[in-house]
């Protein structure tokens, strides 16, 4: 009985079967531009870097790369005492302005959800703006604001502090500067998250006899944490491998990995070193990733 | 009612409005002095188009933004359709190595971009042994806008009806008819917020354009920050407000259309999709 009924159902529906290519055949064709991209232009490249990374520099460098022993010569350099203190220093600046973007977005991101009324897509779209405009050009209206004939000089000039304070090439330029960048990328997701929230809960809590920090932490914040997680690594990493805000607001003394990389593949001249200092930068952010989700729950992605 | 007062604290609006103003203070300090008659510094001296009018004859300029245009146009559209079809074969599709796909596309996303700009100069002097052009500098803004496409119209696909899909093919529909009639119109807005995404970014790339370019093909932002090496100028100040204004212009159409798609019921460009 259900034998022939198996055989009833193969038989309709096997003209429509004969027609479709199987899942697997159907699947790959459609991602075949995208694997022909991503190979030669992402994977390929990827592993030049690899190898450079454990190449010797060419006598003329970098045009004569031999191929050689593999070396660690050039990770040692890496984080040797010249080189470590520009990784440290990344670190150390991604994570300020990380949290800069917390303090500045968390609160903005939960007024625009719960309390900014009918103006609220206007005020979204005033956070997207920033998102969706040149992060260079961006970066850029700082110069005009902190140069030393400046915006901020000049009004400080006004109220009797003085006209003639350097801004530029200090660590709270690029701290500024990073925190600036990547704000709307804590702001989005944050702001997602807070949306979604069941704002009921809030008030029960209130209703229950707790407090406002009691509150925050028991319902707000974990409701609010999908967000945070994604914001803190949708900042975090674009801001330990940046370059435009340490080239155009920093100096020597503000050098930042993505700026010495860059150095090594232009006048420093040493790829391999480069190399080297780039996949130090993908292990660090890999890490980084790895380390904070297992931390605060791989889930609450 | 007091829990309501608790709830609503002034401090919060008065943060708001600080954090606005931060956002925008770099933005319409760079247009208002791209107006200002003085030809460095700060003070106002009286307002002028003139700086707009330089531009006309600015040759250089003009061929960067002309190169500009021809990048971002040419990457969203090849970036678009490789796109949406992978987005459509992960949700459509079972099959093995999907998981790959997924990290390729994560590895792409999270990638620093100096990485992804090394790797490319590299591959293209020592491996492919090409000359840098617009061609190399397309191909790379390709590589890295494809995965932003798919993030997007994922998102869009995962949300739609499958059973439609499989409808149409009970109705005798081939796989072709049930894409371009069921999936495309679906995912249009998926699509068009992909796009839109795409042309932005690739509009404003400096870290990858600047190791895959050659000679003949410097784009807009190469060009202005070559002359930031001249210090800050009020030709720059006019030409970074037009960048932004091309790049509001985009956002505005994305706005209206997804306004409209919106009020028909298929969706809004969603902020978090984005994000």
């Amino acid at each position: 009985m259900t034998g022939s009924r198996a055989q009833t159902d193969a038989a309709t529906k096997k003209p429509a079967r004969s027609r479709r290519l199987p899942d697997w055949l159907a699947g790959n064709l459609l991602l075949l531009p995208t694997s022909v991209w991503f190979l030669v232009l992402l994977v390929i490249p990827t592993l030049l870097i690899v190898a450079y990374s454990l190449g010797h520099r060419g006598v003329i460098q970098p045009i004569r790369f031999t191929w050689g022993s593999l070396v660690w010569s050039n990770y040692k350099t890496a984080l040797n005492p010249d080189f470590l203190p520009i990784f440290t220093r990344s670190i150390v600046y991604a994570l300020v302005s990380t949290i800069a973007c917390v303090l500045l977005g968390f609160p903005l991101a939960y007024w625009i959800a719960r309390f900014s009324g009918r103006l609220r897509n206007l005020y979204l779209v005033l956070v997207i703006i920033p998102f969706l405009t040149s992060y260079l050009i961006r970066t850029y209206g700082w110069l005009v604001i902190l140069q030393r004939n400046g915006v901020l000089n000049s009004l400080l000039g006004h109220v009797g502090l003085g006209n003639q304070h350097l801004f530029l090439n200090t660590h709270f330029a690029v701290i500024l500067g990073l925190t600036y960048g990547f704000l709307p990328f804590m702001i989005l997701p944050l702001y997602a998250s807070i949306e979604r929230m069941d704002k009921s809960l809030v008030e029960a809590s209130y209703d229950l006899g707790h407090g406002k920090t009691s509150t925050f932490f028991r319902v707000i914040l974990p409701s609010a944490l999908p967000g945070l997680i994604a914001g803190v690594l949708l900042v975090f990493i674009p801001a330990v491998g940046d370059y435009v805000t340490p080239a155009l607001l920093g100096g020597v003394k503000t050098q930042m990995i993505g700026t010495t990389i860059y150095d090594q593949f232009g006048s420093g001249n040493n790829w391999p070193l480069g190399s080297a200092m780039s996949m130090l930068l993908m292990l660090l952010i890999l890490a980084g990733v790895f380390v904070y989700l297992s931390r605060v729950g791989e889930d609450a992605l | 009612m007091s829990t309501k007062s608790a709830l609503r604290p002034r401090y919060l609006k008065v943060h708001a409005v600080i954090v606005f103003a931060f956002l925008f203070a770099p933005i319409v300090g760079l247009i208002v002095f791209s107006f200002n008659k003085a030809r460095s510094g700060t003070h106002w001296t009286g307002f002028t188009t003139h700086w707009y009018g330089d531009l006309l004859h600015d040759e250089p300029a003009l061929h960067a933004f002309r190169n500009t245009l021809k990048v971002a146009v040419s990457a969203t559209i090849l970036a678009t359709i490789i796109g949406t079809l992978a987005a459509f074969a992960l949700t459509r599709f079972t099959f093995r190595g999907r998981a790959a796909y997924s990290t390729l596309i994560f590895v792409s996303l999270v990638m620093p971009e100096i990485v992804m700009a090394i790797s490319l100069t590299a591959f293209y002097h020592r491996v492919a042994h090409v000359n840098l052009s617009i061609w190399t500098v397309i191909a790379a803004h390709v590589m890295f806008c494809i995965a932003f496409v798919v993030v997007v119209v994922k998102a869009r696909l995962a949300q739609f009806d499958n059973r439609l899909v499989e409808a149409a093919a009970d109705l005798g529909a081939t796989p072709v008819q049930a894409f371009t009639r069921i999936v495309l119109p679906l995912a249009a807005p998926g699509i068009f917020a992909g796009a839109m995404l795409a042309f932005v970014i690739s509009l404003d790339d400096f870290l990858i354009t600047s190791f895959t370019s050659g000679p003949g093909s410097t784009t807009l932002p190469l060009y202005i920050f070559g002359q930031l090496r001249f210090g800050v100028s009020p030709s720059i100040n006019a030409l970074s407000t037009i960048v932004l204004a091309t790049g509001l212009l985009v956002l505005a159409i994305a706005g209206l259309y997804s306004v409209r798609a919106g009020r028909r019921g298929s969706g809004a460009i969603d902020a978090t999709a984005l994000g």
